[in-house]
């Protein structure tokens, strides 16, 4: 109850409606990530088939697609994580051929470290990424700061010295993204991160997440079964066919940002959430 | 109250099975070279005190020292073992084969080549508690979720980082749960050894006893290993709660 309420206070303050934000993808930007005819086999199996994606920066893409559809293979493979068999994957402007560097990652499992509070936790890619990682122990009080204020958008401002293990799985999942997003990451993966959690928590987290994206515009690909979540937060949805996979089709989300909760309940956003599922149902029995 | 009862529960099963014992002594008239009787044993435990806290000095020293270098070899073999698979595929089966050595029968090896006395009785205790040290650390090293090795290596961190931050870490759990087996086989290591080649240590102390059929100072030695190596037990637990509490006090989800 005290979790919903307090991120409820800290989302609407940090993104008051009327709030001049840019938002929307510049159509002529070089894009941020993009895979050109790529394709992985795992041994004889095809996981992706010749898929091209590009995505602008600062554009939220989702991925939605049956299960065994890839789509965790597409994250791999934009981070670096997997080569692909063929075709080429670039970010930021340079050829993906080994983990990328400074990407924050969010999975569907919090991974808090229980040894950490939950402010340590979110400073842990300070630790790691430059140019933090030099200035961390002269600046301590700066990144301490930092998290804060990061705890404090996604109204955990006050459960900051508290163990992970203290945490409800919603409250995980928004130190999660913390986490994810201390180092002002330029490419954000989201693999499925609600997926755990009820249906109310959830809502709340896409309105966090929002809230975290209209701040940092970080470029983000989620992947998700959830539709209503895809077309709540992303730009573009992009549907998987089943193995192998491939991009049927690339869906635009019109609505304007920030968007609310009702939003999900205007004929509209209905409209495009009963389009999508026609698409995938129609993937699953083919 | 409850905790009294808790704690009190052993010490009262302790002393009534002294109580049966003393009393089946007596009412069956056992004679002291068969099973002398709890009371007899004090008796001769307080007589030899001197003698007795000397060799046990010796074999808590050795069974140490053992214990110690086992600790740094079991970390040392068990992150490598953990962190490199090529390490694993090489390394692990030839430790199970030689765990499966039983330890008594390398002890007259190793006295061939160390001479008798202190430093095979170390040796002994070294290599009979370093293997649960090592497979414990190897495991808690493999149960590092593989999501967050994803999210450290997008991060750029390097194999040494993952290890420092997580791996190590992570299995800090399982390296006291193993300590707690290997302070225990250490005490049983060195005090085997000193039964067959030592001059000094309650194996030895135990082994001239028999010899001259003084079986309550037998019983001594044995109740002084017990009571050292739950001692020893007790330490190591207390450092687990004060290092790794974090493991026991609830579960992350």
């Amino acid at each position: 109850m005290l979790e919903t309420l307090k991120v409820k206070q800290a989302a609407a303050a940090k993104v008051a409606p009327g709030r001049d934000i840019p938002v929307g993808v510049d159509p002529e930007a070089e894009a941020m990530v993009s895979l050109s005819d790529v394709t992985l086999k795992y041994g004889d199996l095809l996981a992706l088939d010749r898929t091209t994606v590009s995505i602008k920066p600062s554009e939220f893409i989702a991925v939605v697609g049956p299960s065994g559809c890839g789509k965790s293979t597409l994250m791999k493979l934009v981070t670096g994580l997997m080569p692909p068999t063929t075709g080429e994957i670039i970010f930021d402007g340079r050829r993906v051929d080994g983990p990328v560097q400074g990407a924050g990652m969010a999975f569907q499992n919090a991974t808090l470290l229980p040894w950490r509070t939950t402010i340590d936790n979110v400073m842990l890619p300070l630790e790691i990424v430059q140019p933090y990682k030099s200035r961390f122990r002269s600046h301590h009080d700066e990144m301490v700061a930092k998290a804060q204020t990061l705890l404090d958008v996604v109204g955990l401002g006050e459960f900051g010295d508290k163990q992970p293990w203290q945490l409800s799985g919603g409250m995980q999942q928004r130190a999660n993204l913390c986490r994810s997003l201390i180092h002002e990451p330029k490419l954000m993966m989201l693999d499925e991160p609600f997926a755990a959690l009820d249906a109310f928590t959830k809502e709340d987290l896409w309105e966090v997440l929002q809230a975290l994206w209209l701040r940092q515009r970080f470029t983000a690909i989620l992947v998700t079964h959830d539709l209503r979540e895809a077309t709540y937060l992303a730009d573009t949805v992009y549907v998987m066919s089943k193995r192998p996979g491939r991009i049927l089709r690339k869906c635009d989300v019109p609505f304007a940002r920030p968007r609310t909760p009702e939003i999900t309940f205007d004929p509209a956003f209905t409209e495009l959430v009963n389009e999508l599922r026609a698409l995938i149902a129609a993937v699953r029995s083919s | 109250m409850q905790s009294v009862i808790k704690y009190g529960r052993p010490w009262l099963v302790a002393f009534l099975l002294l109580l049966v014992w003393e009393l089946s002594v007596r009412i069956f008239n056992i004679p002291e070279f068969v099973l002398p009787s709890p009371t007899r044993i004090a008796e001769v435990t307080w007589e030899f005190r001197e003698h007795l806290m000397l060799h046990a000095w010796q074999t808590l020293m050795t069974t140490l020292v053992g214990f110690f270098v086992a600790i740094v070899v079991g970390i040392l073999l068990g992150v490598a073992i953990g962190s490199s698979s090529a390490v694993y595929d090489s390394l692990y089966p030839l430790l199970i084969g030689f765990n499966s050595i039983p330890k008594v029968a390398v002890v007259p090896l190793i006295v061939m080549w160390c001479g008798i006395g202190t430093l095979p009785a170390i040796i002994t205790a070294f290599i009979i508690s370093f293997f649960p040290i090592v497979v414990n650390v190897a495991t808690g090293l493999a149960s590092v979720e593989p999501e967050m090795k994803d999210v450290l290596r997008v991060l750029g961190a390097s194999r040494y980082e993952v290890l420092t931050k997580v791996g190590i870490p992570r299995s800090l759990p399982y390296l006291f749960a193993s300590l707690k087996v290997a302070i225990t086989l250490a005490f049983i290591g060195s005090v085997v050894s000193e039964t067959i080649a030592s001059n000094d240590g309650i194996g030895f102390l135990m082994l001239s006893a028999s010899s001259r059929f003084q079986v309550a100072l037998i019983f001594s030695g044995v109740i002084i290993i017990a009571i050292m190596s739950i001692v020893m037990f007790l330490i190591c637990v207390y450092a687990e709660r004060k290092l790794v509490g974090w493991a026991f006090r609830g579960q992350a989800v």
